[in-house]
């Protein structure tokens, strides 16, 4: 018997700031192994959704359950530990730090407790499996932007997540690049790991979500399957303006 | 791998049992030299693990020196000395647990007022409880504690805070702090509970503050507000931590040895100056630094 | 009667710190430099109506005439030579913030220093225009009431001139987003060098209003940037009026904790009510959101 039952169940989530409503009323239902796509043109809440599931910002009321325990009122950290992850929509790399202690970071404090050797030991094979075996002495600083992505999700990988949040993962990547990263999603998904994505390459949307949300001016207008989503004229008319669709 | 980790034991044994000895062979004077200097790398590291690490400036250096200072000034009559040299670093550390508690969880610019406010505050206190209590601002320590003996607790103490920074600098700790000072918004979303890390990590540097002004007030007969409390101090241990080095554990013990003396000989050529001159060789150094004050801390990685 | 005495006599000195913290929100809001060093000014201007008036017998408040162009060049001086090399050097606002706190820290050392040296350590204080004056069936000082009218008069000035001018409207842009202004041609690093001398032409007048009715030393300028800090997170960085309000608020409660409780523990209440707004609103009392 398969478990149909959302592994991340999102109900009535919103949040204010000042005058402005950033997020109404959010829902969403994510099925456990699923690549869920969020879209929507800037502004419109997706990175302010994501920052309020991870406890980044407070809400203002509403629901985040993964697999029943509530999320909503949980410091980060704990939300990281139990089994949310995510990367961030301006890459943060520690500089001062090589990538294995970038990665490490995530091994040691976000998932199950564990001593420093064995953790470097998961560290290096990670590394391995998003490809920055050769550069794992390297600091920080000195990494090429597609490999400062690569740490990113190795780090949000190590901390052993059952869903893993990317804002904008595969953004400013060139066509190659971009053929890299998809199949890097499609592995972190065959590990297990259930996936929602914020994105504006549609490319990536189309190949890779099972299903896709759009967001415009913190409400929620469409939801369904990629092509469906992508050909409604209403999304098509928040991407573009009134003038233009 | 073992036979050099070996090596290196056995030379800090040794280094350690030669610096226990050094006051049977030099005179009061150079232990009393010694003394300063095995106080401020202590003050200097226990600054630099958390200060250096997290960025969480900490101007409170001084407060809790005084801290030290005054447990040992009211309860050493009453208490025997080593009870009193236990109680000193546990108000320190009750004190900065509040402090953290309060103002650890919002931005860094919380925590820098409170702690630049600290001495002064605490200063006010003190001054307040001796002028209703004791009618004077003096106050007398009789305790009858030699040199050597000062010396000793103090080189103890050093030893211990040295080991104890290298040494968690090793752990998952160590990791966290220094994420922690990198980027806190990736500390968090890493699993790192920064709160408790930094409010925890913060009093245990305050209490061993506290212990070395406990220590060092042994060697004074006479205290006031005044001189207990003298952010100048708070000052001095920046300046050894910054330019001796924050990621290494010797790094600010490496700025405290020739500081000291420099100090030293300043303070005793210009003894009314030694705060302008300070204050205007730092400002004038910083204005020659490439990368600002905070590139010193950027450039020193782990041994 | 005395109670009521005590609370008019905290609002008039709020006023006070009501402008130290428009100079600090200056310097920190629009320069953005946490200057440690904020109270020295004060201490200046303190000690010239001091020495001005016990001397040469020149009113206090025209000493202002001689210790404001000077805090105003002076402050311009550190910002315009020893600032603005942070500024270029920092990788970033933290970096720039942490810097700023460590060479301003510095710069107090230097100038505590010399006023020690210069005028040591005893307290100074002179007395000028403390006529009784009857205020709401109170009495209070005239120099009081006078310090307090020329501080709100200066603050009103200030407000108006932040909301209503072509170079106010600049600052509060900088305020807001220093590299957006700079794109809309807005001469930042002018700018913002005038609104750090400001700051400091700011609290060398409050510190001669202080001077008239209180007694301030050579190491007063720690405990005036602290009330600054505390009075302008209370009020919100960046929101005039609010620091304005929040000043009175401090002022009122000082003056409560002394008629309460003791004269001696004003730091005491300073950071008690400081501690309360970080637990409760740390954005501050009157800001929206």
């Amino acid at each position: 018997m398969t478990d149909t039952s959302p592994l991340l169940a999102i109900r009535g989530l919103h949040k204010s700031f000042g005058g402005l409503q950033a997020v109404r009323a959010f829902d969403l239902d994510v099925t456990p192994g699923a690549i869920v796509g969020l879209i929507g043109p800037n502004g419109s809440g997706k990175t302010t959704v994501l920052n309020l599931v991870t406890g980044e910002i407070a809400a203002d009321g509403g629901s985040v359950r993964l697999a029943g325990q509530e999320m909503i009122g949980l410091p980060a950290f704990r939300i990281c530990r139990a089994r949310i992850a995510r990367t961030f929509q301006l890459v943060r790399i520690l500089p001062g730090m090589t990538t294995r202690e970038n990665v490490l970071v995530g091994r040691l404090f976000g998932a199950a407790p564990v001593a420093l050797e064995p953790a470097r030991r998961d560290v290096d094979a990670l590394l391995h499996r998003v490809g920055l075996a050769e550069r794992a002495e390297q600091p920080g600083a000195q990494l090429t932007y597609i490999d400062q992505k690569r740490v990113e999700l190795a780090r949000a990988l190590a901390t052993q997540p059952r869903v893993l949040l990317l804002d904008e993962w595969l953004a400013g990547l060139n066509p190659s690049e971009l053929q890299i990263g998809i199949a890097l999603i499609r592995q972190v998904r065959s590990e297990g790991i259930t996936v929602v994505m914020i994105e504006h390459v549609m490319e990536a949307i189309r190949a890779l979500c099972d299903h896709v949300v759009v967001m415009s001016a913190g409400a929620l207008i469409a939801a369904g399957a990629p092509d469906a989503v992508l050909r409604d004229p209403e999304v098509a008319r928040v991407y573009l303006g009134d003038d233009d669709a | 791998m073992a036979d050099k980790a070996l090596v290196r034991w056995g030379i800090a044994v040794v280094a350690i049992a030669v610096l226990a000895a050094v006051p049977l062979m030099v005179s009061a004077y150079t232990v009393s030299l010694f003394i300063s200097m095995l106080a401020y790398i202590s003050l200097a590291t226990a600054w630099a693990f958390f200060s250096g690490r997290t960025r969480y400036i900490s101007l409170a250096t001084a407060a809790f020196v005084g801290i030290g200072t005054y447990t040992v000034a009211v309860l050493s009559d009453h208490l025997p000395l080593p009870v009193v040299l236990a109680i000193a670093p546990a108000v320190g550390f009750a004190i900065a647990f509040g402090i953290g508690l309060s103002t650890l969880r919002l931005s860094g610019v919380y925590f820098v007022i409170f702690t630049f406010g600290l001495a002064e505050l605490i200063k006010q206190l003190v001054i307040w409880f001796e002028i209703n209590q004791t009618k004077t601002l003096a106050r007398y320590i009789f305790v009858n504690a030699s040199g050597t003996l000062i010396y000793e607790l103090l080189l103890a103490t050093a030893v211990v805070v040295i080991a104890g920074v290298w040494w968690l600098s090793r752990a998952p700790l160590g990791y966290a702090l220094r994420v922690i000072g990198e980027d806190e918004m990736v500390a968090r979303h890493a699993g790192i509970d920064t709160t408790r890390v930094k409010v925890l990590v913060f009093a245990a540097t305050s209490a061993v503050m506290s212990l070395v002004g406990a220590i060092l007030s042994l060697r004074y007969t006479y205290v006031d507000p005044n001189i207990g409390f003298n952010s100048l101090v708070s000052f001095q241990v920046l300046i050894m931590a910054l330019l001796g080095g924050i990621g290494r554990p010797w790094g600010p013990a490496l700025g405290a040895i020739p500081l000291v003396l420099l100090f030293e000989l300043l303070s005793g050529t210009f003894p009314h100056h030694f705060g302008i001159a300070l204050g205007l060789c730092f400002v004038v150094i910083v204005y020659y630094l490439p990368g600002g004050v905070m590139g010193l801390v950027d450039r020193w990685r782990e041994w | 009667m005395v109670l009521f005495e005590a609370v008019l006599s905290g609002v008039l000195v709020g006023g006070m710190y009501g402008l130290i913290a428009l100079g600090l929100n200056l310097q920190y809001g629009i320069a953005r430099m946490m200057n440690l060093a904020y109270g020295e000014a004060l201490m200046g201007g303190a000690f010239t109506a001091f020495w001005f008036f016990t001397l040469w017998r020149i009113d206090p408040l025209a000493s202002m005439l001689f210790s404001v162009p000077v805090a105003f060049v002076g402050n311009w001086l550190i910002y315009r030579y020893l600032l603005t090399p942070l500024v270029r050097r920092a990788a970033n606002q933290d970096v720039l913030e942490a810097d700023t706190i460590l060479v301003t820290f510095g710069l107090l050392f230097v100038f505590q220093g010399l006023a020690l040296v210069q005028w040591g350590g005893e307290y100074r204080g002179y007395t000028y225009l403390a006529l009784p004056v009857n205020l709401l069936g109170a009495t209070v000082a005239f120099n009081r009431l006078l310090a307090f009218a020329a501080a709100v008069a200066l603050a009103l000035i200030l407000y108006w001139l932040l909301r209503a001018t072509r170079l106010g409207t600049a600052m509060r842009a900088i305020a807001i987003d220093p590299v957006a202004a700079q794109l809309v041609a807005i001469d930042v690093p002018r700018l913002s060098a005038l609104a750090f001398a400001t700051g400091g032409a700011i609290m060398a007048v409050a510190g001669t209003l202080v001077s008239m009715f209180l007694s301030f030393n050579a190491s007063i300028g720690i405990v005036y940037t602290l009330k600054a800090l505390i009075v302008v997170i209370m009020g919100g960085v960046g929101r005039m009026l609010g620091c304005l309000m929040a000043g009175l608020l401090l002022g009122v409660a000082e003056a409560l904790g002394a008629y309460l409780v003791d004269p001696g523990l004003t730091l005491a209440i300073n950071f008690a009510l400081f501690l309360l707004v970080l637990l409760v609103r740390p954005q501050g009392l009157f800001s929206r959101g």
